[in-house]
């Protein structure tokens, strides 16, 4: 009979089977850790959530109360960290992917890019411990933790951005040239607005990478303690040092004998429940973008 | 012929190298004032490379280089006091895909106005004014007067093609260079961006490369033959098509390569 199965052919359908489940049972198996943990933290931290804890401040020695001088500090350090890296990555990433010949030059930042995007955490703290704290003597302090956090996600947001300007269709930056416009006419007329969305999608994942860190703000800046009044929004002057919620969770779980159970969990909570709302709000605004724009 | 035959574009043993791969050999041709040109020839031949050296676009590509000269209308465009700014503005390119910028018809059109624009020029009256007159030019004011606002990447790809052609004209460019301006569209297409090049041919010096024979042959009244970087015949269009004087050129249009 024409075009009957063979066995052949037969083992062969039996192998696209078997090789479809293999690779969507990995894939689907990445569900399986985060909702674990997820599920272990919440499950813990319970006792304590409220939203007391994210007011109150930190009572009976750190053993039981809430994380109001954390959280403050680590959006301090973000926003502090962001409005150093933020400017100068996008123009960087401008420089690198608008202006730049492939010369040795340009060779040399794009390898420092790269590389400073490998370098370990810790490495960082290092390195702003010597530069920030001491060579340049702003100590131990908010500003020191910022600019090193800002060293730190520098690279990731040149790389992101360049990824979102050669997004941008060449025959846009052709049409711009054909009637003679510069090259920063054509950046500021076709090549931003059009890149916008990724160029803030990679920003704001770089607020919850500045956020988790711990290493960096360790050496630089967090410290365990801080007395802050409950509710107190500036509580921090930028040449002293802050609470941060990584370096709390950090102190929580080791530092501080006796302290109640579900506390340190709760942070824990508090810290994964920022990133993911962060991380959220990237992929709500870069869908809206998008949905903007058409080409 | 509605023009004077004056020389508007001549260029001279011009040579050009994407990095070690030469694309012109000693190219001298003189493309004459107000007429339409074509410049046909085989992939890879150079044609659409030396459409580009007229408005200097290719050297945003990196790794080219160029000897000889390129006179337009008498100045060397690589003489050091050539504005590249200027340059383009006289010297306008359309594109093979049509590339308005996603925004709206009305700001498509004075985009180059605003680009260079300043005083008096960026007035509500004189862009409304200039948006008139050019979309009138390329036959469009008609079907898009009351759609002015709208985003000129949902035009139809005919109207974006003459959209783009437009937008060359408030910046009064002496010269256009077509790279394949129909080969995206329709045959309704094609022949409306024929009828507008024969249009706007008189006052402005046109040039076109087409892979289509047949299209050089209808709508062009010079044209060059160009293979492996090389000029080969440079004649009226209808000797060259009726009696070539090379054999290359016999073989290109009877279709034995190509």
């Amino acid at each position: 009979m024409m075009f009957a199965i063979t066995p052949h052919v037969r083992r062969k359908q039996r192998h696209e089977t078997i090789a479809k489940w293999v690779f969507f049972g990995m894939a689907a198996s990445m569900i399986v850790p985060l909702v674990l943990i997820i599920g272990y933290l919440v499950e813990r931290a319970w006792p304590s959530l409220s939203l007391g804890f994210l007011i109150d401040v930190p009572a009976r020695g750190m053993k039981e109360g809430g994380v109001w001088p954390a959280l403050v500090g680590t959006i301090y350090l973000v926003v502090l960290s962001l409005a150093v890296s933020a400017p100068v990555g996008v123009l960087a990433a401008v420089y690198l992917n608008e202006y730049a010949r492939d010369n040795w030059f340009n060779r040399i930042i794009n390898l420092a890019v790269i590389n400073l995007a490998g370098v370990p955490s810790i490495v960082h703290a290092l390195f702003g411990l010597g530069a920030f704290v001491y060579a340049a003597r702003f100590g131990y302090s908010i500003i020191s933790a910022s600019l090193t956090l800002a060293i730190m996600t520098l690279p990731v947001i040149i790389a992101s951005t360049r990824e979102a300007l050669a997004s941008v269709p060449r025959t846009f930056r052709e049409a711009c040239w054909n009637v003679g416009a510069t090259r920063w006419q054509t950046i500021k007329a076709v090549v931003l607005p059009n890149s916008i969305s990724g160029i803030l999608t990679g920003i704001i994942l770089q607020v919850s990478r500045a956020a988790g860190e711990t290493a960096p703000i360790m050496f630089t800046g967090a410290v365990f303690f801080k007395a802050v009044q409950k509710g107190d929004f500036f509580p921090y002057r930028l040449h002293e040092q802050c609470m941060a919620l990584s370096m709390h969770l950090y102190t929580l779980s080791t530092q501080v004998p006796g302290v109640k159970e579900s506390v340190p969990f709760a942070t824990a909570v508090l810290l994964l429940g920022a990133v993911i709302l962060v991380n959220a709000t990237a992929i709500i605004l870069r869908g809206y973008l998008r949905a903007r724009k058409k080409w | 012929m509605s023009a004077s035959s004056q020389p508007c574009i001549t260029t001279r043993d011009l040579n050009l190298w994407y990095a070690k791969f030469q694309a012109l050999i000693n190219v001298s041709v003189d493309i004459k004032e107000g007429l339409i040109t074509s410049l046909i020839g085989p992939s890879g031949c150079g044609k659409t490379t030396l459409l580009r050296c007229f408005n200097r676009v290719n050297e945003r590509y990196g790794y080219v280089t160029t000897t000889g000269q390129i006179r337009i209308l008498g100045k060397n465009i690589y003489d050091p006091d050539v504005s590249l700014i200027e340059l383009r503005k006289s010297v306008g390119m359309v594109f093979q895909r049509p590339n308005p910028l996603p925004i709206s018809v009305y700001e498509n059109v004075v985009f180059g106005l605003r680009i260079h624009g300043e005083g008096d020029v960026l007035r509500r009256a004189s862009l409304d004014q200039a948006v008139e007159t050019a979309l009138t030019e390329v036959g469009l004011w008609n079907d898009l007067k009351d759609r002015l606002d709208a985003k000129a990447t949902t035009l139809q790809l005919e109207q974006q093609q003459k959209l783009c052609i437009a937008r060359l004209l408030p910046l009064k460019p002496r010269v256009i260079l077509m790279d394949e301006p129909c080969s995206a569209l329709d045959v309704e297409g094609t022949r409306a961006i024929e009828e507008l090049m024969f249009g706007l041919k008189g006052r402005y010096t046109i040039l076109i490369v087409t892979h289509n024979m047949a299209q050089a042959r209808r709508a062009s009244d010079e044209c060059i033959f160009m293979l492996l970087g090389e000029r080969v015949e440079h004649r009226r269009t209808e000797d060259l098509f009726l009696a070539p004087g090379n054999p290359r050129t016999a073989e290109y249009i009877e279709g034995r390569y190509g």
